[in-house]
């Protein structure tokens, strides 16, 4: 092989010229961001993700606030000045059926709809994805009895269940919360499982099987990264439902109590002034839907940045 | 289709630009032509774009994101000027196209049978008894065996390369002209793979098609083309008769990938004469030959001017500033290959 | 160029049988899967990898050859344990894998394998360099350890840590990747490579610079490869010896040199016969095989390859050949390859016989 030619090195170069593979436009390649680096960097570029996220961090800046910044009092109500109109000199968004400034009720009852509409997301994306990522990848004789046991919660209509669970616990935010959860616990549980199957059955995880790692290592370090992304977008396209759910038990009397301030009672008891003032009746709902369509859109921007990839 | 312009050749390409999201020069000025009831292979590899090339006679590439320009004419009718009408009694009618993998390529819910036949009778005053004889006869000539009971399976119910084998049948139901075949057998099995080759070449014999085939492998080339013609970054560098470019290669890179096959190794535990490097990013072309960074021939002009199509012979050209350094080089390794041989 | 890597986890000097002992020998392997035949229908079982036999000698290249379906890939992952077999012995170096004196992590710290789909073997959320130092980090290498090892493993692949190390697998190409998932291989020092289609994916002239590649890091680091391909002139090039695979069975083996020069068995031949003329004067005129390759669930009786066989004749159908030795060094399973079978294309038993 040593008889030469012009090219007889290039068997020398390709070691070495393998080394720099040489049109590779050396410097044209920006150092990386990583993962989630890019898709922070095509969020921030996407107008509708970041004009749902503005609404959201607004109104949650808000709620947290509220107690400093209510114009009025909410709580103390006035027998004379009920159910003043939108645009009232002194009422901003008017009064409700006991005279309370409905705008100081709209902001510091966001804490309330908020707390108990992303708390049980939290917590059954915690649980969910526990019980589904187990699952998945351990397979087998544990993925059915799981899997099978969390489709007999998906039996039910979900507003029934949480009408039915609440109903069995009693009103209450902790239980309204509580029951909430476990309604979304099947849902997580079932896309990370599907999930975590998927990923399962990649090369890189058998790679990793085959390093010697423990089964605990590979999920944290090869699955987990790869799973949760998905679930989370799914997580947070269950908000918005949570709200509604959250707000719908307050409603029919299983979540908050009044006199509190939550939007889903105030929807409530605004109800039978709907023929009087409609406008004002409205406004709680108009804020749950406020809310729960920005969680929708920007779960949406999420799940598009994700997928980035290639 | 009409006398006339018979003697125009089936297929011809000229000055094609292929550019995707206005920045991917998949495709840098391709000429080609394709005479009647001939055989001409595209071979490169990944992102030559070859399948780019093969996809724009059919204007099959996403209109919007792309943008093409040159002149591509099929039997003497201009493709970039049809409207979607008349485009879509050219896809099938006098073009019809088989790809790399036929379980994308048919719809899994009908039989292929029912498939043959819509495509007849959507193209054709024909009834549904005739069209299924037809279709019989289809599966009869691209040797598949009990046609009559394979026309009523699905195609999930085929093996590989009795799926492609129906849609081979498939391509050729309207009695098409041109035949362009993307990768036919790459997902084939070797015993499959020769069968099909054969097919592919005693069919176009047979029914005198006219047939761009694209591959990367240059054996499967040399079993069917009369022509081949080698693709690197969007350019088309060698040109010639399935001879003259395998046995007398003019470009470096032709050169390169004749000397990379496993086969021509000289002995057990020598090395491999490879082409160093990575093809060009195509979004941002280096001036000049797009393969003067890896070429071991390369001088300085190669990396300014890019090089002229130079006819070595009749019919054979090689778009290289040094195409006869090139041809010495290679006709050195064969003297010494011999050596070794002996 | 052979620069110690990291720092060692496994004593260097793991070769407990001496150089006549076969790294790996494989005895009677089985593996079916069960399949449902639609509703109602009888329960089938594919017959995946059906009792292979072969070893790998030190310092070796085995080729596995085969279509799809022949099992090759199945068997590759019941050696590195990516399923678990039904029946038959694995010995590494001598030792049950899996027994007490060869546990399934000290047996994986000394083999690994490369897969066929660069990308997918790759985690997208992870660096070039941190997917290679996994490994070692598994074993206990202090982090700052595995990563100057896997970057000085990059650098021996041919891939400059200083640009790629901190790339994710998408910013790679294929050839690129590839080459970082045979730096990941290595990085736990391994005796065995298995290399399943590795570089089948890959462009020629890629495919070529990592067949040099894969050549000189065998020199380099005294590996053995398990080498399984479909594409003969690879196999020829790169491998030793050469096992051909047909529904689940290995039909014959020996020298890459022997075999693929003048094959015993009529299904080599076929194969040989179906690669693609390189010269357009010769044409392939006549395919060698018609039809595809069966399918693994009921496979025929007798000899499996008889269907499609030019030198089948009755007792074909009924008897299964052995897997018998023609030379010492090569074994054929062929009845009309082995004296007294009955075939009347047979060689006479030999006088000493």
């Amino acid at each position: 092989m040593a008889t030469l030619a012009p090219h007889a090195t290039a068997p020398l170069l390709d070691v070495a010229g393998g080394a720099a593979p040489l049109p590779d436009a050396p410097d044209a390649f920006v150092p990386s961001r990583g993962f989630w680096g890019q898709v922070g960097h095509k969020l921030l570029r996407d107008p509708v993700a970041m004009t749902a996220a503005c609404v959201i961090l607004a109104i949650v800046a808000v709620a947290l606030l509220a107690p400093w910044i209510t114009p009025m009092d909410p709580y103390r109500g006035s027998m004379i000045r009920r159910l003043k109109p939108v645009g009232d000199a002194t009422y901003l968004l008017g009064s409700d059926e006991l005279g309370r400034d409905m705008l100081s009720r709209l902001m510091l009852g966001g804490r309330l709809s908020l707390f108990i509409g992303v708390t049980p997301v939290i917590l059954a994306f915690v649980i969910g994805s526990g019980i589904g990522i187990l699952a998945g990848y351990v397979g087998g004789w544990l993925n059915t009895v799981l899997m099978r046991t969390i489709d007999v919660f998906f039996a039910f209509p979900s507003v029934l269940l949480a009408i039915a669970l609440s109903g069995a616990l009693g009103a209450g935010v902790f239980n309204s919360i509580v029951s909430l959860t476990c309604v979304f616990v099947p849902q997580i549980a079932r896309v990370a499982e599907s999930v975590t199957t998927q990923i399962r059955s990649r090369d890189y995880v058998d790679a990793a099987r085959l390093s010697g790692a423990s089964t605990f290592t590979i999920l944290r370090v090869q699955v987990l990264g790869n799973v949760l992304g998905p679930i989370f977008v799914y997580a947070t396209s269950l908000i918005s439902v949570s709200m509604i759910l959250a707000s719908g038990l307050s409603f029919l009397g299983l979540g908050v109590k009044p006199p509190e301030p939550e939007w889903g009672l105030m929807l409530n008891t605004l109800r039978t002034a709907i023929y009087v003032n409609p406008l004002v009746a409205a406004l709680p709902g108009l804020a749950i839907f406020i809310v729960s369509i920005s969680f929708n859109l920007f779960s949406d921007g999420l799940r598009s940045a994700m997928e980035v990839k290639a | 289709m009409s006398r006339a312009i018979a003697k125009e050749p089936a297929v011809a390409i000229r000055g094609l630009k292929v550019v995707f999201g206005g920045v991917v020069e998949a495709v840098d000025g391709v000429d080609l032509t394709l005479e009647r009831g001939q055989a001409v292979a595209l071979i490169g590899e990944s992102g030559s774009g070859k399948s780019v090339t093969l996809r724009a006679i059919m204007r099959l590439n996403p209109e919007r994101r792309t943008r093409i320009e040159g002149e591509i004419r099929v039997a003497g009718r201009d493709v970039m000027t049809l409207s979607s009408r008349a485009l879509r009694a050219l896809r099938g009618r006098e073009v019809a196209m088989i790809f790399q993998e036929p379980l994308l390529a048919l719809d899994p819910v009908y039989t292929v049978g029912r498939q043959i036949t819509e495509a007849i009778r959507q193209h054709e005053k024909i009834g549904s008894e005739a069209a299924r004889r037809r279709a019989l006869q289809l599966f009869e000539r691209v040797r598949i065996p009990s046609p009559e009971r394979r026309l009523d399976a699905y195609p999930h119910e085929m093996s590989g390369g009795m799926r492609q084998r129906a849609m081979i049948a498939l391509a050729l139901a309207c009695r098409p002209q041109v035949l362009l075949a993307d990768e036919p057998t790459t997902a084939l099995d070797a015993t499959v793979q020769i069968q099909i080759l054969l097919l592919l070449r005693e069919l176009q014999a047979e029914l005198g098609l006219s047939t761009i085939f694209v591959t990367h492998d240059l054996g499967a080339a040399v079993e069917v083309a009369d022509r081949i013609a080698v693709m690197y970054a969007g350019r088309i560098v060698e040109e010639g008769s399935a001879r003259d470019v395998v046995l007398n290669p003019h470009h470096p890179y032709t050169i390169g990938l004749l000397r990379s096959r496993a086969d021509g190794a000289l002995a057990k535990g020598s090395r491999l004469e490879t082409i160093p490097g990575s093809p060009p990013d195509l979004s941002a072309r280096p001036p000049g030959c797009p393969f003067a960074p890896r070429c071991f021939l390369a001088e300085d002009r190669c990396h300014v001017d890019a090089p002229p199509d130079v006819v070595v012979a009749t019919g054979h050209r090689a778009a290289c500033w040094r195409t006869e350094a090139a041809h010495a080089a290679f006709q050195g390794d064969r003297a010494r290959l011999l050596e070794a041989a002996v | 160029m052979s620069t110690p890597i990291g720092q060692l986890t496994v004593p260097p000097d793991r070769d407990r049988g001496g150089p006549a002992q076969p790294l790996l020998s494989i005895d009677g392997l089985v593996k079916h899967f069960p399949v449902k035949k639609g509703l109602g229908g009888r329960p089938a079982v594919v017959r995946a990898v059906d009792g292979v036999d072969f070893t790998i000698l030190k310092g070796e290249t085995l080729g596995i050859v085969g279509e799809s379906g022949c099992g090759k890939s199945t068997t590759a992952r019941l050696i590195m344990g990516l399923m678990p077999h039904d029946s038959g012995e694995l010995l590494f170096d001598g030792e049950l894998i899996g027994g007490r004196a060869l546990p399934w992590r000290d047996f994986r710290a000394q083999t690994q394998m490369v897969f066929q789909d660069s990308y997918a073997s790759l985690n997208p959320r992870m660096t070039v360099e941190g997917s290679i130092a996994f490994g070692p980090r598994v074993h206990g290498v202090p982090k700052r350890q595995a990563i100057e090892r896997a970057r000085s493993l990059l650098a021996r692949v041919g891939l400059e840590p200083s640009r790629f190390a901190a790339r994710y697998p998408h910013e790679l190409s294929g050839g690129q990747r590839q080459r970082v998932n045979i730096a990941r291989a290595l990085a736990l020092q391994p005796r065995l490579v298995v290399l399943d289609e590795a570089v089948s994916a890959l462009d020629k002239s890629v495919e070529a610079q990592v067949l040099n590649l894969l050549m000189d890091l065998k020199q380099e680091f005294a590996l053995t490869y398990l080498f399984i391909s479909h594409d003969l002139n690879v196999v020829r090039f790169l491998c030793d010896r050469v096992a051909v695979m047909y529904l689940g069975q290995v039909v014959e083996i020996g020298p890459a040199d022997t075999v693929l020069a003048s094959p015993a068995h009529p299904y080599t031949a076929a194969l040989l016969s179906s690669m693609p003329s390189m010269d357009p004067d010769a044409r392939t005129q006549v395919a060698p095989l018609a039809g595809d390759p069966p399918n693994p669930i009921d496979p025929p009786p007798g000899c499996r390859f008889h269907p499609r066989c030019t030198l089948a004749e009755e007792v074909c159908k009924g008897r299964v050949p052995p897997l018998a030795p023609v030379d010492p060094v090569h074994r054929v399973a062929c009845l009309a390859r082995q004296p007294g079978s009955g075939h009347s294309a047979a060689p006479t038993l030999s006088v000493a016989a």
